[in-house]
């Protein structure tokens, strides 16, 4: 079992909580809260979203056929196994698995830079075909004013889901690297937990975001 | 210091699950249904994120403190939603009267 | 240890180590975790910003004292108007009692030594600091004149002002608001004293949750609104814009989905205070003590769904104006219990009349009167007529000076002894009680009436028939300026000239009150050990002289 000498060496136990119980039960809750903010924050977004496709739903789903379906696809489900590579990391923090911990938490940065990497090829291929709002767009023959609006959501939602992604890929290394000098253990795992916890959260907006942008109008 | 641990077969599970669910949306999105293409697409995303709240997250396994927070997130979105389209929504129901 | 209260005689102030004398140095300050340190922290630069945004009052009220606009051009009137709102209620108001009183008190009246994420908290100030420092160089740049609400396209596309800058340093202002209302909430949840149950707290601490929750929920819509904004004005398009088929009443939609709950965030805190001044100056716990409780949840709920009153001839849909109508008269509800059971508790209890009572009476008549305005601008008939006049101005500043100002300085006062270890001098503190409430109801009632009578808000020029009432608003002004200068001078001399202060100045419960004053960096030496409801006065108390 845990020893508390173990976890008092670690310096585990911050000077204002009672016990770690408390710490852990603070900081896990202390994420969560954070999380409904950043539910509320995308949530504007997907407010605009829905007024917008609810306004002009042809102009949309003519807009989402611009977007390659089984790149997106692809990439959802690379981001998902990030979400089972970071799900099983703190499967081996909390039985002190240091090596595969560490391992895995690569594995879930790899996944998520692989991801980034895709968007990053998607980004540059519709700036190619001059579809990016403000910087170089250009309306095709018979194209509604409208189309822009969908780029504009297209850009700003899977580009604040990018920085998100950057942010957590950042933390993960900060936490990769603590988990190497054995700072984690069965006795003292939360801060992998709490990570894991916003890194779900990312791939969470991703799950809606993939139907939403590339899967409107795809049957025509 | 309490914590479920939860066995890494589950994980592969719910992983294999989210696959499926994947590919089930980017098929079903192939076929004209109408106004169901939506609904099937928003109902697949809420299993998958159903799927990585509980199981991922631990939100299973959780204190209802949790569950109550994360419920709270949704329904604070559901209510923006909802009341914002209200507007929307209703905008057309009611022309401007002529001499306006 | 029990809630009982106890008078201990007061020891020497430099002969004992407490939260103000542990360390000393700029360092010691700025690199603090102590929760009680953070909120001083706050109280100056939240100090600051008030005369910056009362500032840009005075010249405006200057202005209006002569029909013609005749004291600055046009330009720089919507300015003023647009500068003193965004300051005052961005980074005053919202933050005034949750990071001051709040900080300060949270731990202490649950018996802990500090708030769960100390470090966040202190990077929470930072944050502010930041988000504040931008939002003065935008106003030294020339400054913002789109109203604080920012409408767009104006804001988006045809305002020459800096926007962005502004709008980032309400953007960062925001983060730290949300950070200390995370805070609240877990240090609430989590690190409450063995046997202290919810429906044991004070009523300070069910306002400040309620409060963190809307901070929560709200505030990172309104983020997202002003990055959306501020795209809009780089990128050259947007969603807001018309020519795209956007609509600028999405942005309206957005913004007051905060700006809403915003005055809630706003006015949540001043009524714990109230709460306790109500009870401790009565000597009688407070009169339905959970329907208070819940009123505040309910008002913190019900405030998320009223936005769209704001919108009313915005060419929102009838039909939702209708529903959001129904709901703003609804919100009406919770604070008319919270009103009623304050009177409840004064009635039969041992009334003093202290400094901090006197702006708790102040408080509950202004707010009043606020509020049951409010009620008049619900009405979809009557708003159609009073929307964007004085009318809407007075209403909000009856709410915001004359109710969340005056719960302020009285939390101050009241809890003065415990943050500095020194009483106020009580005569000077009762003048300046009085002529603020004078002064207040001068500049703000005149108001309601030039609003009625039509003359309309934001505007530098005004129809001749209007002055006298103008006059009459801009001298009230300058008696409540004055009688806010006054605290501020008293405050500080007391903090070096002061009378001692004993542990419990009051005789009031709470667990704040079992600290010397000031307390201990940790507070508590022990844990304590709660076993009784909050508010436990006998009947056989001594009054309070």
């Amino acid at each position: 079992m845990s020893d508390p000498r173990v976890s008092e060496a670690r310096g585990a136990l911050a000077h204002h909580f009672d016990d770690l119980e408390q710490q852990h039960d603070a900081a896990t809750l202390g994420m969560w809260v954070f999380l409904v903010t950043e539910i509320m924050f995308f949530g504007g977004l997907f407010l605009g979203y829905t007024v917008y496709r609810w306004k002009y739903p042809h102009i949309f789903a003519d807009a989402s056929r611009h977007l390659d379906t089984t790149i997106g696809a692809v990439n959802t489900a690379v981001l998902l196994a990030s979400s089972l590579t970071m799900a099983l990391a703190v499967h081996a923090a909390q039985t002190s698995r240091r090596r595969a911990l560490v391992g895995l938490l690569l594995a879930t940065m790899l996944l998520g830079s692989v991801f980034l990497g895709v968007k990053a090829y998607e980004y540059r291929d519709k700036y190619v075909h001059h579809l990016v709002p403000g910087v170089d767009f250009v309306y095709e023959p018979g194209a509604r004013p409208q189309l822009q609006i969908f780029f504009l959501f297209y850009f700003f939602m899977t580009g604040m889901h990018a920085l998100h992604m950057v942010i957590g890929i950042g933390l993960l290394g900060v936490i990769a690297a603590l988990a190497w000098r054995g700072r984690y253990g069965a006795d003292y795992y939360n801060p992998v937990e709490v990570t894991g916890l916003y890194w779900h959260f990312v791939d969470i907006v991703w799950i809606f975001l993939f139907p939403l942008l590339y899967l409107i109008g795809a049957h025509l | 210091m309490s914590g479920h641990i939860v066995s890494p077969k589950l994980y592969y599970g719910i992983f294999a699950a989210l696959l499926v669910l994947t590919a089930a949306t980017t098929g079903a999105a192939r076929f004209d249904l109408g106004p169901m293409n939506v609904v099937i697409a928003l109902a697949i995303a809420g299993c998958k994120a159903l799927l990585v709240a509980l199981f991922f997250m631990h939100v299973r396994y959780s204190k209802p403190l949790v569950w109550v927070a994360a419920a709270s997130g949704l329904l604070w979105l559901a209510i923006m939603l909802a009341l914002t389209l209200t507007d929307y929504y209703s905008r057309e129901w009611f022309p401007a009267p002529r001499g306006w | 240890m029990s809630t009982a209260v106890t008078e201990t005689p007061a020891p020497p102030l430099e002969s004992r180590e407490h939260y103000l004398n542990v360390h000393y140095g700029v360092k010691s300050w700025l690199l603090t975790t102590d929760h009680k340190r953070i909120a001083l922290l706050y109280l100056v630069t939240i100090t600051l910003f008030f005369f910056v945004g009362g500032a840009f009052a005075v010249l405006m009220r200057l202005e209006l004292m002569t029909p013609r606009g005749d004291l600055v051009q046009a330009e720089t009137y919507n300015k003023l108007f647009t500068m003193h709102g965004l300051i005052m209620v961005f980074f005053f108001l919202i933050p005034s009692i949750p990071a001051v009183l709040g900080n300060f008190l949270v731990p202490m009246m649950i018996g802990a030594r500090d708030l769960a994420f100390p470090k966040l908290n202190l990077l929470s100030w930072y944050i502010f600091v930041a988000g504040g420092t931008l939002a003065l160089v935008s106003a030294i740049s020339g400054g913002v004149d789109t109203g604080w609400t920012f409408y767009t396209p104006y804001s988006s596309t045809y305002s020459n002002t800096h926007v962005i800058v502004m709008g980032l340093g309400v953007f960062i202002a925001g983060f730290s608001s949300i950070l200390t209302g995370l805070n609240f909430i877990v240090t609430i949840h989590t690190m409450r004293a063995p046997g202290l149950t919810w429906f044991r707290l004070p009523l300070f601490i069910w306002s400040t949750y309620a409060t963190s929750l809307i901070i929560i929920l709200g505030t990172p819509v309104l983020a997202i609104t002003i990055v959306l904004l501020a795209l809009e004005r780089l990128l050259r398009v947007g969603i807001f814009d018309p020519a795209l088929g956007g609509d600028p009443i999405l942005f309206q939609h957005m913004f007051w989905f905060y700006s809403h709950p915003a005055v809630y965030i706003m006015i949540l805190p001043g009524m714990g205070v109230i709460s306790e001044l109500v009870t401790a100056f009565s000597r009688k716990r407070v009169f339905g003590y959970s329907f208070v409780a819940f009123a505040s949840l309910a008002i913190a709920v019900l405030g998320f769904l009223v936005w769209g009153h704001h919108m009313f001839v915005s060419s929102q849909s009838v039909y939702a104006g209708l529903v959001f109508s129904v709901l703003s008269f609804m919100v009406a509800i919770p604070s008319a219990v919270k009103v009623f059971n304050w009177t409840a508790t004064l009635y039969r209890g041992s009334i003093s009349y202290q400094t901090p009572m006197l702006y708790a009476f102040g408080f509950i008549g202004l707010f009043t009167l606020g509020g049951l305005t409010g009620l008049f601008l619900a009405s979809l008939a009557i708003d159609v007529h009073v929307t964007d006049t004085y009318f809407v101005v007075a209403h909000f500043h009856y709410i915001m000076v004359g109710g969340m100002v005056m719960a302020y300085l009285g939390g101050i006062h009241y809890w003065w002894p415990k943050i500095s270890g020194r009483m106020y001098p009580e005569v000077w503190a009762r003048f300046s009680a009085l002529v603020i409430f004078a002064g207040f109801n001068l500049t703000f009632f005149p108001q309601f009436i030039l609003g009625y009578l039509g003359m309309p808000r934001r505007y530098w020029a005004y129809p001749e028939e209007f002055q006298v009432l103008n006059v009459m608003s801009t001298a009230g002004a300058s008696i409540l300026g004055l009688g806010y200068l006054i605290p501020m001078i008293y405050l500080v001399w007391s903090m070096r000239y002061g009378r001692p202060a004993p542990d419990n100045p009051w005789r009031a419960t709470g667990l704040e009150w079992t600290t010397p004053s000031p307390p201990p960096t940790e507070n508590f030496d022990a844990p304590p050990i709660v076993t009784e409801e909050a508010y436990t006065y006998s009947k056989e108390e001594p009054e309070l002289v």
